[in-house]
């Protein structure tokens, strides 16, 4: 990597790409001749275009052409976007079964996208530790030396797969949303399925919590491990409750303090603006009100936990009121308590799977909400696996989209991910050595947030990850290389 | 030759009785024979666009669906080389078009895709063409994307002898072949199309399209989730039959 022309002064060191993230992820270090990072750049270095390529596609093909962003949580962009499209064909209220299908096609996402963060991407740094030897560092080590925790995390995901595969056809990619309804309810056999298996499903969700509880309290040095006193964005209910797919939006500022509540998603463009930099695809969205500089802010489950006032679930409410003594009654802004909040939510998904499943309106017939005056746009907004997620478009009086934003999960914890790094690197880059260990601390703190990062499908643990470190001239002082296979060579 | 009496001919070494008049395609399907196509449909005069049907008798080889049966005819049809030939022709039509099967609203209901199925075909094998041609959004029941078209005339048929419109025909040569739309504007809306004539539905792709319809039915349930094209391409020659 070239010298910064810039800051002559300044070093990079280049870690690319990213492992255990899906998507190509690159981070550079910016430092001083003093051996700081005065910057931290997390680079998102894949272009996907979809704004831009659904610009001229009929507006009904929209929630499965977005859906293609993600390989983890597609259906959040399913279902995100047919939202919009309910607003297009003027359908304000879906039906009560088309209404519980939704929901419960959303828990069972949440639910196997939270099993899949932690216990495949994540579980290993927790189990072994975050320098611990990278051969075993990986579900495959976890399955091996803790098949009892590996296994049910892999029947949780399961589980929810299940659930998706059961309304939508697919476990991945699958239909289910049609303008205003859904496509199929539950049937009966599916039902009673799905119910025989939700013991054992809300048994390994408590031990799920339990455990992460144990690791984040067990653990005082997680506690500051790349924290961020930050501002929090998330839907609550309109009682202030947990609330995935339909609510206001609420932020509280670092203190606690509301920044704003119950405001209406429709408006999102009043309270919300994004910067783009030039060094990564990946924009930097920040509440207006606040300025670039001051507005950032975090989603997902950490954000969740922290906003809601209560979760109407009584087992996650339980929990959260663990969280919330755990933090003295404030916010929690531990990076690595992410986690925790996530294992929080997946109790409640496996909560509110049993409620609805013993709804008699989930096996109904009533799918399909009569359709109003067709709009020109619409708009929906929902908290998919990793933090508030927002679809816009706009169409013409034919039907075609004349244009298109998403501001994804992933976007809104971009610049918490760049200073979360920052910290991370601050503390543990010692001069000019790189180990694998460091890099895995780096990445730690980035899979706190997402393991995903385009979607793009990629083999575990297999990414190939280089890392360079070059003084003021360019010259390369150390570089270190991790293979597909994991070993390490200089 | 035309026949003009009764008689039979042998497809892969098995006897099929004909009728004077009938194609090999028809005699086939007849008997309960599938040779594949995606512009046949039966009740519309053949146009042997597509290829796909093709078989080898004697030392020619030409289009079952526009070849008359002959008495005594040794037809091959289900062997390596043909549908290797088949599986080429296929996948030169879905890199000449936008066939993107994981979005399109016509997937598990085209032909072109079930047939993709039944060749074993495993990918593209050429250079996508990524082709931008217009899409026609303009009438309020039908869309028409020119993208996906397969140029099998199928529509344009339809329009012609089920629907006694002429909305569409083909335009242009070789690469720049396309379709048009017979109205003063060019443009679906001001045509004399309606979303109950044959044409509007007859397409075996997602070119011509009922709007707001797509994805309405759930995965398992559609055309070729329940039944191949072998099943349903026979059954469409039955369902004809029995409308005569």
């Amino acid at each position: 990597m070239e010298p910064d022309k810039k800051s002559p002064a300044i070093r990079r060191i280049a870690i690319d790409p990213v492992t255990r993230v899906e998507g190509h992820g690159k981070i550079t270090l910016l430092l001083d001749d003093n051996n700081h990072i005065v910057e931290a750049r997390f680079h998102v270095v894949e272009f996907r275009g979809f704004e831009k390529f659904i610009q001229g596609r009929p507006y009904w093909e929209v929630p499965f052409i977005v859906q293609r962003l993600c390989g983890i949580c597609p259906v959040s962009h399913q279902l995100a976007a047919a939202k919009a499209v309910d607003q297009i064909v003027g359908v304000r209220q879906l039906t009560p079964t088309a209404t519980k299908l939704r929901r419960l096609l959303h828990f069972g996402q949440i639910l196997q996208s939270h099993a899949l963060h932690f216990f495949h991407l994540s579980s290993p740094d927790f189990l072994f530790g975050f320098g611990s030897d990278p051969v075993q560092r990986n579900i495959a080590g976890v399955l091996q030396q803790f098949p009892e925790i590996a296994l049910k995390g892999v029947k949780l995901r399961k589980y929810g797969q299940q659930i998706i595969e059961a309304i939508t056809g697919k476990r991945i990619h699958g239909t289910g949303t049609v303008p205003g309804g859904m496509n199929k309810s539950l049937t009966p056999p599916e039902r009673d399925a799905l119910l025989s298996d939700i013991g054992n499903i809300l048994q390994w969700s408590r031990e799920a919590l339990a455990l992460n509880e144990q690791i984040h309290t067990g653990h005082p040095e997680h506690r500051d491990f790349a924290t961020l006193r930050s501002h929090y964005l998330s839907l609550t209910g309109t009682d202030g409750e947990l609330e995935f797919y339909h609510g206001g939006l609420r932020a509280r500022a670092a203190d606690g303090n509301t920044i704003f509540d119950q405001f209406d998603y429709c408006d999102y463009r009043q309270i919300l603006r994004e910067e783009v930099r030039p060094w990564s695809y990946m924009k930097f969205p920040y509440l207006s009100a606040l300025g670039i500089e001051q507005g950032w802010y975090r989603v997902g489950p950490l954000a969740r936990i922290n906003n809601c006032d209560f979760i109407s679930t009584p087992l996650a409410e339980a929990a959260r009121q663990r969280f919330k003594a755990f933090g003295h009654n404030g916010l929690v802004h531990d990076t690595l308590a992410y986690h925790w909040a996530r294992m929080i939510e997946l109790l409640h998904c496996a909560e509110s799977i049993h409620t609805l499943l013993i709804d008699a309106d989930i096996t109904g017939t009533e799918l399909a909400a009569g359709k109003g005056a067709h709009r020109s746009q619409g708009i929906g907004v929902i908290e998919a696996p990793r933090g508030t997620l927002f679809h816009h478009y706009q169409v013409n009086e034919e039907g075609l989209v004349t244009k298109a934003n998403l501001i994804v999960s992933t976007t809104g914890n971009n610049q918490a991910m760049n200073e979360s790094v920052r910290a991370v690197a601050n503390r543990y880059l010692d001069g000019h050595e790189i180990t694998e260990a460091l890099l895995n601390r780096l990445e730690v703190a980035v899979r706190a947030y997402d393991p995903c990062l385009s979607c793009a499908t990629h083999a575990l643990g297999k990414m190939p990850l280089q890392v360079t470190l070059q003084d003021t001239t360019g010259k390369v002082i150390h570089q270190l290389t991790k293979g597909t296979n994991g070993a390490l060579f200089s | 030759m035309m026949a003009t009496t009764p008689g039979t001919i042998r497809i892969d070494n098995q006897e099929i009785p004909f009728t004077p008049g009938q194609t090999i395609m028809d005699a086939a399907l007849a008997a309960g024979v599938y040779i594949p196509h995606l512009c046949h449909y039966p009740g519309l005069t053949p146009s042997g666009n597509c290829r796909l049907c093709i078989v080898e008798t004697g030392n020619r080889s030409v289009a079952a669906c526009i070849t008359p049966a002959v008495a005594g005819q040794e037809i091959r049809s289900n062997t390596p080389e043909l549908n290797a030939a088949r599986t080429t022709i296929t996948q030169m039509l879905f890199v000449e078009g936008n066939h993107i099967c994981p979005s399109c609203e016509k997937t598990g209901n085209c032909k072109l895709q079930a047939l993709a199925y039944h060749l074993g075909m495993l990918d593209d094998h050429f250079p996508q063409f990524y082709q931008r041609r217009e899409l026609d959004a303009s009438h309020p029941d039908i869309l028409l994307d020119r993208s996906r078209c397969i140029l099998c005339d199928l529509c344009v048929r339809a329009s012609r002898e089920a629907d006694n419109k002429n909305v569409f025909a083909i335009a242009g040569r070789g690469t720049n072949a396309h379709l048009t739309v017979n109205s003063p504007s060019g443009k679906l809306a001001d045509s004399a199309i309606a979303a109950t004539d044959l044409a509007a539905t007859v397409c075996p792709v997602g070119a011509i399209m009922i709007k707001e319809q797509g994805y309405q039915t759930p995965i398992g349930q559609r055309i070729y989730d329940r039944r191949t094209i072998r099943e349903t391409g026979l059954q469409e020659h039955i369902d004809k039959k029995n409308d005569d």
